[in-house]
This record gives C-alpha cells, structure tokens and sequence, in this order.
C-alpha cells in the first residue's frame, strides 16, 4: 500500500487527450517525511508515521518537539499513520509513487452542515407539498406502539450531518504533477478546499 | 487558487477573437474509424459563457430548413480552428430571440470595418 497526505485546493475541469471534458479535484500532495517507523516488536503494530504542512519549530511544545529532534527531521503540524512497508525515518513519499490511471481511495473531513432534517440527513420522502397537507418534512412515525414501548436503536432521526470521515473508493489518477506536486483526480473528493485528505492506493 | 489557475492556464491556446453576432466557421475534428478529418460548421454565435477554460460559446445556423445549434467548449482540443467570415451588429450579448425568428427577420447587420486612420 502507498498512502500520502494532501490539501485539497478545488476542482475545475480538464481536457483528456479525446477532447471530452473531465471534472478533477486539484491536490497538493505531500512531500511527506517518515518520522516514526513502529515495529511488531517496539510497538505491537507495523505501521509507518509520516508529517505533512511543515511548521515553524517555535510553535511547538516541548514534547511535540522531542518527536521530530529525535527522528531528526523537520517539524511537520499533521502526523498520521499507515502501514506502508519499505521506508526508512526522514524519507520523503513523494507524487511520484502515483501513477497517471491508478485507482485511488480518497479520505477526508466532509462538509458539515449543522442540525438536519431527515429528508436531507436520511433521505426519507417526506410527505406532499400541496393539496392541503400538513405533513411535509416530517420524519412520520418513529416505531410501533405496546410492543416494544421505546424507540428502537439506531432510528433515523434529524441531528447533526456532516464534518465526519468520508472515503470515496477506486477513483482514478487523471494527472499527476511532480514538479508542482500535484494530483489530479476525477470526480469529487471529500471535505472543503484547503482541508487536509488521505490518498491511499492499495497494491 | 492559484495551482488550480495554473493547471487551467495549461489548456489554454491562442484562439480567434470573435463576438456574439459574428457569423464563424468552427472546424471541428472529427474521428471516423482511426482517421482523424475536419468538419466544419458555418453559423451564427448567439451566446458566449463562462470563464477561463471553462468558456463555451453557441453556434446557430439553419441546416435543410431546421435550426441546428452545437455549444463548443472555447479551449475543447476537437476545435481545430475558428475562423470569423462576419462581424455582426448586435446589440446584446445572448441571441436568443433569432431562435423565434425565421428568415429575413433572423438576418444580422453586418459592423460597418472603420478605416484605419480614424480608428486612432
């Protein structure tokens, strides 16, 4: 498995090389520095810590910093883990592990958009516009009456929507940019512009 | 932003200069079993929109008595070339209303060319 991490800067749309029109997500990908590797010995779990968004060394604690003098790299302000094998502390992953045409699964932090009804949150019909009805963005009945006496778990309700983990699964490279470390991707990725994603590529 | 311009500005080619009103020919590539050829299609521009790369612009004519339009992306790689055959006189940025008209009634005025010296 390959994994980076990136910014999502936005979309906008491309030309292929048939003429078509392709929409694509623009995102700067890495470069991200291995700080930590942990073993199965070490640590129990074989997983490969990597930092992206350098930040100035004034800005961290005390702590924070004895992570970064100890591995010897700079100071980075996202760290997070994936089970890459085959890398060394204060390598680089790099655009360059991504190919134009690989398929990709892309995370991030949606959208939030605040306290929902169920027709937006759950996707439930809701009742009709007109004619007089008084029914219409309601949830209607929650569950059943004597038996079971309570509202049954996981009922879909309105609350909160949004701001969560997100993955879109098997989208495909369009472009890849190594002088500008640029991905581009097609289609829609999620969270807002200038969030942080993970692009992961399975082998 | 910026990077996002960046790689729009790399689709970007040198185009004809036309308006709303002018009557273009839009040679667009064409690709029947392997083989490439150039199609072009004589009309009316009735609308320009968009921004940057994402510009399209309409093209109307009258084909065997039936109007025909294609929206063509500006910067689109099966737009070979656009070439101005006229400069239209018109007075608004989106021709719809030619859509309701027939004949003469859907003719446009072409610019009179102003001579060079008393352009300056």
């Amino acid at each position: 498995m390959i994994a980076i991490l990136g910014k999502k800067l936005g979309m906008t749309q491309i030309f292929t090389e048939d003429g078509k029109i392709c929409p694509v997500t623009v995102i700067e990908t890495g470069p991200c520095c291995v700080v930590q590797v942990k073993t199965l010995d070490k640590d129990g779990y074989e997983v490969v810590k990597i930092g992206f968004w350098e930040l100035e060394e004034k800005k961290l604690n005390k702590p924070e910093s004895g992570v970064f003098k100890k591995a010897g790299v700079k100071p980075y302000r996202i760290l997070r883990e994936f089970p890459i094998s085959g890398l060394k502390v204060g390598e680089f992953i790099t655009v360059e592990k991504f190919a134009k045409g690989d398929k990709v699964s892309v995370s991030g932090t949606s959208k939030g958009k605040g306290f929902q009804g169920v027709m937006k949150r759950h996707h439930f019909a809701g009742g009709p516009g007109s004619h007089g009805s008084m029914f219409n963005r309601a949830p209607g009945s929650i569950g059943a009456s004597s038996f079971p006496s309570r509202v049954w778990k996981n009922q879909k309700l309105p609350g909160h929507m949004g701001s969560e983990r997100a993955t879109v699964k098997n989208i495909e490279i369009i472009d890849v940019r190594v002088d500008q470390n640029l991905l581009l991707i097609k289609g829609a990725v999620p969270g807002a512009n200038g969030s942080l994603v993970e692009i992961k590529k399975e082998d | 932003m910026n990077l996002i311009r960046a790689v729009e500005e790399g689709f970007k080619r040198d185009m004809e200069n036309f308006n709303v009103g002018d009557t273009v020919r839009v040679l667009v590539k064409v690709v029947e079993a392997d083989k490439e050829r150039i199609q072009p299609f004589d009309g009316v521009v009735i609308s320009r929109r968009g921004s940057n790369t994402r510009e399209t612009f309409t093209v109307r004519k009258i084909s065997f008595g039936v109007g025909v339009e294609r929206i063509f992306p500006l910067y689109s790689p099966a737009v070979d070339k656009i070439e101005v055959l006229k400069k239209g006189k018109v007075r608004r940025a989106k021709l719809y209303y030619l859509r309701g008209k027939k004949g003469k009634a859907a003719k446009i005025k072409e610019k009179e060319r102003v001579p060079l010296e008393k352009k300056v």
